[in-house]
């Protein structure tokens, strides 16, 4: 990662080989239930997390298939007959209609705070900022352990919703169509699984946050931190400081809905716009939470893959410091055609476009660091590679987009969905199977299949491709968002894109066998099956790592990490 | 292309009293309504926008104002702010996010090829370059500094209030249709729901033609406005959060509870346009799109006659507008004689089911 150069021989607790070591982490091992129910061991919980995550991925992922089957043809196909299987008195059209909502409110909610965040921070993150910084374990393990089981109800309330009418609001919960217009008690169920996940975001930052700041072995200065750990540094501080906001806009709302306070009704004194501003405050922010611990994972994967340094490393660590303070002050273009002055929208005009520059910097300089290289075209290169394009491509889609003269038409339309597909379904999603095939031998113990596993990369890439490219037309066009029928004179770009789920969802295949496969049968890793482009501490350890690692510190050279 | 075909004969007979009237719209002028006072079911207060069956006259021009089948490019725009948007967005914006993504392909297409491990087995061990590293963040300032320019100009021009003489639509929203408002033209007010297709409607209920539009795009009642005039829009809603959204206009602008926003727009072609709400606002999101009929400003002071209404005096714009075309007939004359609030709906022709059935049917008053 950096050129660090480490002393092997400052790894006492280098696992597989001391077996006093090995022995005396048996010792400890607890048994079934308490390992895995009670656990405080951040390998343990960030398996947890991994598998929590891909459960969510499929009930999220099966959830977007039954909407691009809606969506296939135009009128309404499946959706009656959908809405037939949940109770719910009459089953007009409007019951139907409203499933939509519901479909693609759960869908955003569960990607977004059930997969994606999971994943990255509270499964690699979990499994890997210790070990990269040479630590033992995370600062807090039992509030760890809170962390990951507060998801669980979380995630509980959030799918039980349906079955009380359901949370037809969007992921934006945007008042007052989440206030006044959604009776039962289902929004209510959605806000407070925000909540709770919420809480369980802020608890993992503040133990990320202490860890990266209090536990980084001797010689491990922040500048010589690998990439992944300044990456959820950095979405640490962005989850401290923009969920609060979040749990206080959906508190208003949830006393709104309940208790007659009218923070957001225009008819008491408030303002549903002041809702909208609260969301986005959270809601930007929370758009590089799901991307920067992928930019991390892809700095690793590059440089593994390329055999040499990340170029330009702290202007990639500081790159990304830059997008998350940045991220604070762009919020309102999510707004634009609110009614904002403007004033207001020159300046949030001009601020997003600034982004784009320590982005810019992030994408030339992964190219810069693959320049001179030495290549090796393993799955997990292959994604990361793929995620350099496809998220160049979704990111100049955000730069056209941040113009507020110009967003007056696409927004709300599926020129948004578009962008924000390709930075999150391409972007994100492929930095998280970047990291799932470069990790999973570390993680098992055992190689993946490779040849299943590039398998899986090309017809995912053709899948999602197909899937999302045709809906920048569509929004060019004005197809707007969250709606289960369109004009007719839409249904050629939009059954391309279902043909395009089916080809993603059919590479899916690919990979679960490959998972299930290479768990039982796959060929054990060794310590470091990437030879020696993987230069950061966790190949110093056995795979899997033991129980604890580092018992005894490493001590990381006192070089210059960054010359 | 078979909406063409449809009414062609009426379309025919305003042809011919129209003359060479903008062919690409088919404006049909009100008279063509008129020509048969002796036939039974004439409505007594007549719509100039209406044939006598109660479909309207100005057809849509196929691939204006509505999306078209596999087309992959921005709708055409027909307002100055439309047509400098489409500028900058189909001359700066496009080819460069174009051009830097070829770019970024080519550098890893390359990139993939010269230093596969085969092709260079010894990798280097560079890590800086203070030169390149100043580049890639300066050149990136120095485009985005080319695009916030125009983008600035862009949102000026946006802002740039409407006109005294404007005519002023007011927009609202509920869930899941939309009224309008004239507020200059004495208020009145008129419903737009979504028509239904041929088998979702009830015995006497009026469905969709193709005379009316695309499905989910065509609406009973039209919004009719001049062309060539600045118009004021204003937006607000009784419930949830709505958007009002015209593509070819490039205009979207959301209708907020206990707020109203304000935009202005002139539309340089006569046509029919059409949009769809654009904010999450329930059920039937999908199902309250928003149809505009731009007609010369005189159809339009007939229409407001007809409706009700009344042209403002001592405005330039409006002066011209009301002045009566001399084939203005008694038939108008006639239609004011109704309070305007009353006149808001219950001068449609035909009768026309609120489209949605909206639970509340505020709004559909006279339905």
């Amino acid at each position: 990662m950096t050129d660090t150069a480490l002393h092997p021989s400052a790894f006492e607790a280098h696992g597989d080989h001391g077996h006093g070591h090995a022995d005396h982490d048996a010792h400890h091992t607890p048994g079934f239930f308490a390992r895995w129910f009670m656990s405080t061991n951040h390998k343990d919980i960030g398996t947890l997390y991994l598998i929590f995550a891909i459960v969510a991925g499929i009930i999220g992922g099966s959830i977007s298939g039954l909407m691009r089957a809606e969506l296939a043809h135009p009128g309404i196909q499946y959706l009656t007959l959908w809405a037939a299987y949940l109770p719910g008195g009459e089953q007009g059209l409007d019951h139907s209609l409203h499933l939509w909502n519901v479909l693609i409110t759960a869908h955003g909610l569960i990607m977004v705070f059930f997969m994606v965040m999971p994943a990255m921070i509270g499964g690699f993150g979990n499994w890997f900022v210790p070990i990269m910084i040479g630590a033992p374990d995370m600062a807090f393990p039992r509030m760890n352990n809170i962390s990951f089981w507060l998801l669980i109800p979380s995630f509980t309330l959030l799918l039980a919703s349906p079955f009380f009418g359901g949370a037809g609001t969007g992921w934006t919960l945007y008042a007052p169509l989440s206030t006044y217009w959604e009776p039962g008690p289902s929004v209510d169920m959605a806000i407070l699984s925000l909540h709770l996940a919420g809480a369980s975001s802020i608890l993992g930052a503040i133990n990320f946050i202490t860890t990266i700041f209090n536990m980084r072995a001797p010689g491990m200065t922040l500048h010589k931190m690998p990439l992944f750990v300044w990456s959820v540094l950095v979405t640490a501080f962005l989850l401290l400081l923009s969920l609060p906001v979040l749990a206080a806009a959906i508190t208003m709302l949830l006393t709104d809905r309940n208790f007659g306070t009218t923070f957001f009704d225009p008819a008491g004194g408030g303002d549903p716009i002041l809702y909208q501003h609260l969301f986005w405050f959270f809601g930007h922010p929370e758009v590089y939470i799901m991307i920067l611990p992928g930019f991390g994972i892809v700095s690793h994967v590059i440089s593994t893959f390329s055999k040499k340094p990340i170029f330009g490393y702290l202007g990639m660590a500081y790159a990304m410091v830059a997008i998350g303070v940045v991220g604070f002050v762009v919020w309102a273009h999510h707004m634009f055609t609110t009614g904002l002055s403007v004033n207001t929208k020159m300046y949030f005009t001009a601020a997003t476009m600034v982004i784009a520059v320590p982005t810019g910097i992030k994408i030339f300089s992964w190219i810069a660091t693959m320049w001179g290289g030495s290549l090796s075209f393993k799955t997990p290169m292959l994604w990361a590679i793929g995620f350099i394009f496809m998220f160049t491509v979704g990111g100049v889609t955000g730069v056209v987009l941040a113009n507020g003269g110009i967003d007056d038409y696409m927004q709300d339309s599926y020129y948004v969905v578009a962008h924000f597909h390709y930075v999150l379904s391409l972007g994100a999603v492929f930095s998280l199977f970047a990291g799932f095939y470069y990790w999973f031998p570390k993680m098992s113990g055992r190689m993946y299949n490779e040849v299943l596993g590039q398998i899986h990369y090309w017809i995912f890439f053709v899948g999602v491709n197909m899937l999302f490219f045709p809906m920048h037309f569509l929004g060019l066009q004005n197809m707007q968002r969250r709606v289960p029928d369109y004009t007719d004179a839409l249904e050629y770009w939009n059954h391309f894109a279902t043909i395009g789920y089916m080809v993603m969802a059919f590479s899916m295949i690919f990979f679960f066998v490959n998972i299930v496969w290479s768990l039982f049968a796959g060929k054990p890793a060794g310590d470091s099956p990437w030879g020696e482009g993987a230069t950061t501490l966790e190949w110093t350890l056995s795979s899997p790592p033991p129980y604890h690692q580092f018992e005894t510190l490493p001590v990381i050279d006192g070089g210059d990490g960054h010359h | 292309m078979r909406i063409m075909r449809l009414k062609s004969i009426l379309l025919a007979v305003g042809l011919a009293l129209a003359g060479p009237a903008a062919v690409s719209a088919q404006i049909v002028p009100p008279t063509a309504s008129q020509t048969t006072p002796a036939t039974p079911i004439v409505p007594t207060k007549a719509d100039p926008m209406l044939a006598l069956d109660g479909a309207p006259l100005m057809l849509p021009t196929a691939g204006v104002g509505m999306p078209v089948d596999g087309k992959v490019t921005i709708q055409p725009q027909v307002t100055p702010n439309g047509r400098r948007a489409l500028w900058f967005h189909n001359v700066v914006l496009f080819p460069l996010i174009t051009v830097i993504c070829v770019f970024v392909l080519a550098l890893l297409v390359w990139v993939v090829l010269r230093y596969h491990r085969a092709a260079n087995p010894v990798p280097s061990k560079t890590a800086h370059n203070t030169v390149i590293e100043v580049l890639w963040t300066a050149l990136p300032v120095l485009i985005l500094a080319c695009i916030a320019l125009p983008s600035i100009g862009l949102l000026q021009a946006q802002f740039k209030p409407a006109p005294d003489n404007a005519v002023t639509l007011k927009a609202i929203g509920n869930q899941w249709y939309w009224s309008y408002q004239y507020p200059d033209n004495g208020g009145f007010e008129i419903t737009a729901n979504m028509l239904k297709e041929k088998d979702q409607v009830g015995k006497g209920e009026r469905a969709r033609t193709d005379a009316d539009g695309p499905r989910l795009l065509a609406t009973d009642n039209r919004v009719v406005l001049p062309y060539g005039v600045p118009i004021r829009l204003i937006t607000t809603s009784n419930d949830v959060i709505h958007s009002w959204a015209i593509p070819a206009f490039w205009i979207k602008l959301d209708a907020v509870p206990g707020r109203l926003n304000e935009t202005s727009f002139t539309i340089e072609k006569p046509g029919v346009y059409y949009g769809v709400c654009s904010e999450l606002c329930g059920a039937r999101h999908g199902y309250m799109p928003i149809t505009v009929e731009a007609v010369p400003p005189a159809v339009f002071a007939q229409w407001v006659k007809a409706k009700g209404g009344t042209m403002p005096t001592g405005k330039p714009a409006a002066a011209a507008a009301a002045q009566p075309l001399p084939e203005t007939g008694a038939a108008f004359e006639a239609g004011n004689s109704t309070a305007p609030a009353e006149n808001a709906t219950a001068q449609a022709p035909t009768v026309t089911q609120g489209a949605t059935g909206n639970p509340a049917g505020a709004g559909n008053v006279g339905q």
